[in-house]
């Protein structure tokens, strides 16, 4: 056996660990610097135990933070975040379930045509027309709504591609069966599509939280008001070292909430984060 | 890809209502404005909307022969090639170790994925916390050895601080995706090779490596998209494209154009030599696929 090595071990543990050390160190850091006043942080070196200031500092940026960007508290930010994650996560689901489920057990005139037309967004990032999708979110009045920041981003090629590739595997014996029984379109939606699709839209659902909780350059394009604003995007506009009075003790509390939710969401549905990412990049 | 399934429902109305809100969607919110980028990138405008005029491909002549975009590309490229270099080196690493122990394996996995969560706006702050001049431990150190580190003036030093956000995210995806792809190599090669006097190095370079073209190969294209597109948010919120324009990548330059100079003509045409950019990638990628369809 090749794998008896115990030196080999060793030194993999050992560069594992060097590894894990170097992933996990700017959000320990950031978490330190949580813990500590304001004046600790900005006299470096900063110690690398946590400070005595934990419930201090989070119930001050979580409850008390009355004025902190524009008059905005870390938990509207919160809750905006939530919106959009869950919005986006949901909504790409449904909208995606529905029409891989017309593609895949429809016969219709035009449907390779509506295949590539959604197929093709894969290539229309938002990244690459910013300012003419700037222009119509204006014209239609969805600045700083909770409908522009979700809506506009729940097509998509991919979601659509996952679900027709998973359809396509459900044999025709299947729907044959439930049309025999007399299943209409919405029962076999409803009733065997659905349970069958569980453990792709768990996948699903993981990689789209993420996904809409990270977003950046659209939550930054979308809102103008400060109490619409995203985490991210508010812990940017707190975020100055010019200014001599940046709360940082605040700062690092923020940019910890900022991170805590998508970082459990991965590790404790690890399982179902593997395989979305899987599948969503096949 | 042939479907297998030729079983269907009989109805005519039913599927284009299932299809209409994806329809809606994608041509309010994606080819209504693509088509705009496409429509802007020929016309000139003044700044105050008050007159538009046909010119053709001028404004593509006008950004492709600014020196300020040939600069853009340049830092993107260098950014691009930087960041999955090094994350996936890393992550090829930490994946060829992971494949080798035995115990603990799902611990160091779950310690190893979690940047990924980690929005790339924050994974810049996160490293600018550690290094910006004024309060930043690292930076701190760095200048009590004498080292005179200052990333707010020096270029070089914030392209290395955002190559080092922007890699550090990514470490975490490629080292999935490494480590899969280990996984579906057969031992049975690997002992062969062992029996035949190979050893550890030569069984890599000549075995493992070359069984891992695909999963490079793919990593290699998601990568650079990853470093084309998807980090505005480290560049925005750690240098905004300073100092000078040593960190304006083209997705940067795109929205500095248009939503703070208001440039509309060549923002425009940037964007649609963007567009071009992401079909080509995207052309690569899926024929990848096809490929790895026809060898199982």
């Amino acid at each position: 056996m090749i794998q008896n090595n115990p030196i080999g071990r060793l030194i993999a543990h050992f560069v594992l660990i060097l590894g894990i050390v170097v992933v996990a160190f700017p959000i320990y850091y950031t978490f330190v610097a949580s813990t500590q006043t304001l004046q600790e942080i900005i006299r470096p070196p900063l110690s690398l135990l946590p400070g005595g200031h934990f419930w201090e500092n989070y119930s001050s940026a979580l409850f008390g933070g009355v004025g902190r960007i524009g008059g905005v508290g870390v938990d509207r930010l919160l809750w905006n975040t939530v919106v959009m994650a869950l919005g986006i996560a949901i909504g790409k689901i449904i909208i995606s379930l529905l029409s891989a489920y017309a593609i895949v057990f429809f016969r219709f005139p035009g449907r390779m045509f509506f295949f590539w037309l959604i197929f093709i967004t894969l290539m229309l990032p938002v990244e690459v027309r910013i300012l003419p999708t700037y222009k119509v979110m204006v014209d239609l009045g969805l600045i700083d709504t909770y409908t522009g920041l979700t809506l506009p981003l729940m097509a998509s090629a991919t979601a659509t591609l996952l679900f027709r590739q998973f359809f396509m595997t459900i044999p025709g014996e299947l729907v044959e069966a439930a049309r025999v029984d007399g299943a209409g379109p919405w029962r076999f939606f409803k009733d065997i599509l659905l349970p069958l699709s569980k453990t792709n839209i768990a996948a699903l659902f993981v990689i789209l939280f993420i996904y809409g909780w990270t977003q950046y350059l659209w939550p930054l394009l979308m809102t103008n008001r400060n109490d619409m604003s995203t985490i991210v995007v508010g812990l940017r506009k707190m975020i100055s070292f010019a200014d001599a009075d940046t709360e940082w003790h605040l700062v690092m509390v923020t940019c910890i909430l900022a991170i805590l939710p998508p970082i459990l969401v991965v590790v404790l549905m690890q399982r179902w984060f593997v395989r979305g990412l899987v599948e969503t990049e096949k | 890809m042939a479907s297998s399934n030729n079983v269907t429902f009989p109805n005519k109305l039913l599927p284009y209502l299932l299809l209409a809100p994806q329809l809606a969607i994608t041509l309010i919110f994606f080819y209504w404005p693509a088509s705009q980028a496409i429509y802007q990138s020929v016309l000139r405008e003044d700044p105050f909307g008050l007159s538009t005029q046909f010119v053709g491909l001028g404004n593509f002549r006008r950004v492709i022969s600014d020196p300020n975009y040939l600069n853009s590309l340049q830092v993107t490229i260098v950014f691009s090639v930087a960041t999955t270099l090094i994350a996936m080196t890393i992550a090829l690493l930490l994946a060829v170790m992971a494949d080798k122990v035995i115990r603990g394996k799902n611990i160091y996995r779950t310690l190893l994925i979690w940047p990924y969560a980690v929005a790339p706006a924050i994974a810049g702050m996160l490293w600018l916390f550690l290094f910006n001049p004024s309060m930043g431990t690292l930076a701190y150190l760095a200048r009590s050895a004498g080292y005179n580190w200052d990333p707010l003036l020096n270029g070089n030093q914030a392209m290395v601080l955002v190559v080092s956000a922007a890699a550090w995210k990514q470490i975490s995806y490629n080292f999935l995706f490494f480590v899969a792809g280990l996984q579906s190599i057969p031992k049975s090669l690997i002992e062969a090779a062992a029996i035949d006097g190979a050893g550890e190095n030569k069984r890599f370079w000549t075995i493992v490596f070359p069984l891992l073209a695909p999963t490079t190969f793919f990593l290699l294209v998601v990568n650079t998209v990853y470093a084309f597109f998807d980090t505005f948010g480290i560049i925005h919120a750690v240098t905004g494209g300073g100092p000078g324009k040593a960190t304006e990548t083209l997705v940067y330059k795109v929205y500095n154009d248009g939503f703070v100079n208001l440039i509309l003509g060549d923002s425009a045409a940037q964007s649609v030599i963007l567009m071009i950019i992401v079909i080509a990638l995207t052309a690569i990628q899926f024929r990848y696929v096809e490929r790895k369809v026809h060898y199982g």
